[in-house]
């Protein structure tokens, strides 16, 4: 039998970086309002959002790059006002890499680390150190022009680790990389700040790169953060519509509130009933109208004569074929909307014909209410 | 429509070779005359001599006027290239209203027509009480030149990936490491490159300093003066030739950097192996 474990983290609770009523205006318009946020020593955590939504001014004001219009930055205690980005405990992978593209690699690896007078051997040492860190031993001699777009990545991770930052601070680091490489470089970006314990601070608009690595997200929305959370947290228990629509797919349904307490909502909708679910946290009701959602994965095709405790009934309006997965709308009676559903492909539900009537069987803990 | 097909390449090939000629016949005609024996430019050639060249080295005004010229021709390029990195930095980096009228401004005098910014130019001096020197003739071609430096330097620091100056600084690096680390190391082809072209256009002008010089003549006016003797016409050629030889030599060098310096700025995220 397999058991859930919850994975083992070597994170503190000190707070390595405090963020504290941060807004930057331009005129009249607000790249951000008003942002807070803790970030703990030795943690990967995701700024994640739209463009445009702040999280790249906000890495910025920590590298010290910009100046917030009011509010402060801390980075392990120590306040940041005034201090330039050359004296700051902290270093950045740049969107472009930002290659010096008239150094050599070892060139490039080594060129902070001159500002600090080591012996000869010792600034080798440490910079053979950081090209080991990220696979690129022996391509020390290579120009930054011969590289491609993954070792320039990795020159320019090698070059900010090899000044032992505090935090390291990336901004979308891996978007200029096809998707297979993409992918490798998640996981290895995951297991590089596992293996030296360095704050990690990741900018990036990709959901799944967000999900994917972090220990935290926050979601950000139009200069604000909309929600500070673990991975599942974040996709499974979203603050709001917001949130969950920028986090993959989901199925909003109309519901009004009949009983609140607590711990738990009671609510009634047209197509599920009366459901009863878990009272979000930041839960703020607003009239008597909320939002129940449930995600297209969470719904699965009853076959023949499965049963559930809890199920809909309805027919098969589209069917989309995506390799691995089908995606059917469902068309629910009452409901305004047709429901998303994804099924794995093993039990045939890429046969399901257009127009077949169809029951869809689902756990109430799925469900998960939004104040509107 | 067969038929002009087949009919144009050949005829677009000789039209080429005219086009070709048209442009280069009279240069190449002053080589062959320099080496003539005879004194009157014409065909065919009496011999075959370098005495011609032999003779420069031996006439003390064509010294001076080499002297005068190189003179000139240091202080107006690193003039021109200094004041052309400001204006360059300024337009390749910076927002601002009015970039594109004060980009056009300083490309102006390209077009201008010579003869009438020299007339000006001296104007100007004697309304300034500036006696007429050398050091006018090096004012009146940092104006010609600024146009032809700003185009090279542009080249080379557009595209320059602003990127690269924070990378440094965030590694600790300061502002004026930055500068002499990243910065100047990245566009000093450019640089090279406008001084030489510089170099060149003040090597090679008249009319600025025909108007704008005392006593002291340039290569280009002492040439001028020397084509009133028929019996100095083979010199003057000789001396022509070897400066078409500086000139080219000098700004194929000056392009092969632009190029350098215009491939290193906008190479970031180029070369996907």
């Amino acid at each position: 039998m397999l058991e859930r474990v919850q994975s083992e983290r070597t994170q503190s609770d000190r707070t390595m970086i405090e963020i504290r009523d941060i807004t930057r205006s331009y005129g009249s318009f607000k790249a951000l309002d008003n942002a807070s946020l803790a970030i703990r020593e030795g943690e990967f955590f995701s700024l994640l959002g739209p463009s445009g939504c702040g999280k790249t001014t906000l890495l910025r004001m920590i590298a010290g790059f910009d100046t917030p219009t009011s509010g402060s930055i801390a980075v392990d205690g120590q306040p940041m006002d005034g201090i330039p980005a050359n004296r700051r405990p902290t270093n950045m992978v740049f969107q472009s890499y930002a290659i010096f593209p008239h150094l050599n690699v070892e060139q490039n690896v080594a060129y902070g680390l001159k500002r600090l007078k080591l012996d000869a051997g010792e600034e080798k040492r440490r910079a053979e150190e950081a090209l080991a860190q990220v696979s690129l031993t022996g391509l020390g001699k290579r120009r930054a022009t011969e590289l491609s777009g993954g070792q320039r990545q990795r020159v320019a991770l090698a070059r900010a680790l090899v000044m032992r930052p505090k935090v390291l601070l990336l901004d979308e680091p891996l978007s200029a990389l096809d998707k297979k490489l993409r992918e490798q470089m998640q996981v290895e970006l995951r297991r590089l700040q596992q293996a030296v314990g360095i704050t990690f601070v990741l900018v990036t608009h990709d959901q799944y790169e967000a999900l994917a690595m972090s220990d935290r997200i926050a979601v950000m929305f139009g200069g604000r953060i909309a929600q500070v959370a673990s991975p599942k947290e974040i996709y499974q228990r979203p603050v709001n519509r917001q949130v969950a629509d920028f986090l993959g797919g989901m199925n909003f349904v109309k519901a009004e509130i009949v009983e609140e307490n607590g711990a738990s909502l009671v609510l009634d909708t047209l197509g599920f009933g009366r459901v009863r679910t878990d009272k979000p946290k930041a839960f703020v009701r607003n009239g008597g109208a909320a939002t129940l959602g449930i995600r297209p994965e969470r719904l699965r095709v009853l076959w023949d004569n499965a049963t559930a405790k809890f199920e809909v009934a309805g027919k098969v309006v589209e069917r989309h074929y995506f390799g691995e997965i089908t995606h059917l709308i469902v068309e629910i009676p009452g409901l305004e909307k047709p429901l998303s559903v994804t099924e794995t492909n093993d039990f045939g539900a890429d046969d399901i014909p257009v127009g077949a009537p169809i029951r869809l069987g689902y756990d109430p803990e799925a469900l998960v209410a939004m104040a509107d | 429509m067969t038929a002009i097909r087949r009919f144009l390449p050949g005829w677009l090939s000789s039209y080429a070779v005219l086009y070709l000629l048209f442009l280069y016949l009279p240069v190449i005609f002053l080589p062959i005359f320099s080496i003539n024996t005879a004194a009157t430019p014409k065909f065919p050639l009496s011999g075959v001599t370098l005495h011609w060249y032999e003779d420069l080295p031996r006439t003390p005004a064509l010294i001076d006027a080499t002297w005068n010229s190189l003179i000139v021709g240091v202080s107006a390029s690193i003039l021109s290239t200094v004041l052309g990195i400001l204006a360059a930095r300024s337009i390749t980096r910076y927002r601002y209203p009015g970039r594109r009228a004060v980009n056009g401004l300083i490309m102006a005098p390209l077009v201008l027509p010579e003869v009438i910014v020299a007339i000006s130019m001296l104007l100007v001096m004697l309304q300034l009480g500036l006696s007429l020197s050398l050091f006018t003739v090096v004012l009146g071609h940092v104006l010609v030149c600024i146009p032809y430096s700003m185009t090279v330097l542009t080249s080379g620091f557009e595209g320059f990936d602003r990127s690269l100056e924070e990378a440094s600084a965030d590694l600790g690096e300061s502002a004026f490491g930055t500068f002499r680390r990243v910065t100047l190391p990245m566009v000093a082809p450019a640089i090279i490159s406008s001084l030489l072209v510089c170099f060149t256009i003040s090597l090679d002008e008249f009319i600025i300093a025909f108007f704008l010089t005392g006593t002291e003549a340039t290569l280009p006016i002492y040439i001028w003066g020397q084509l009133r003797f028929a019996a100095k016409l083979p010199g003057v050629l000789a001396l022509g030739t070897l400066l078409l030889f500086a000139s080219f030599v000098l700004m194929t060098i000056a392009e092969i950097l632009r190029r350098r310096a215009a491939r290193r700025t906008q190479n970031e995220g180029g070369l996907y192996a």
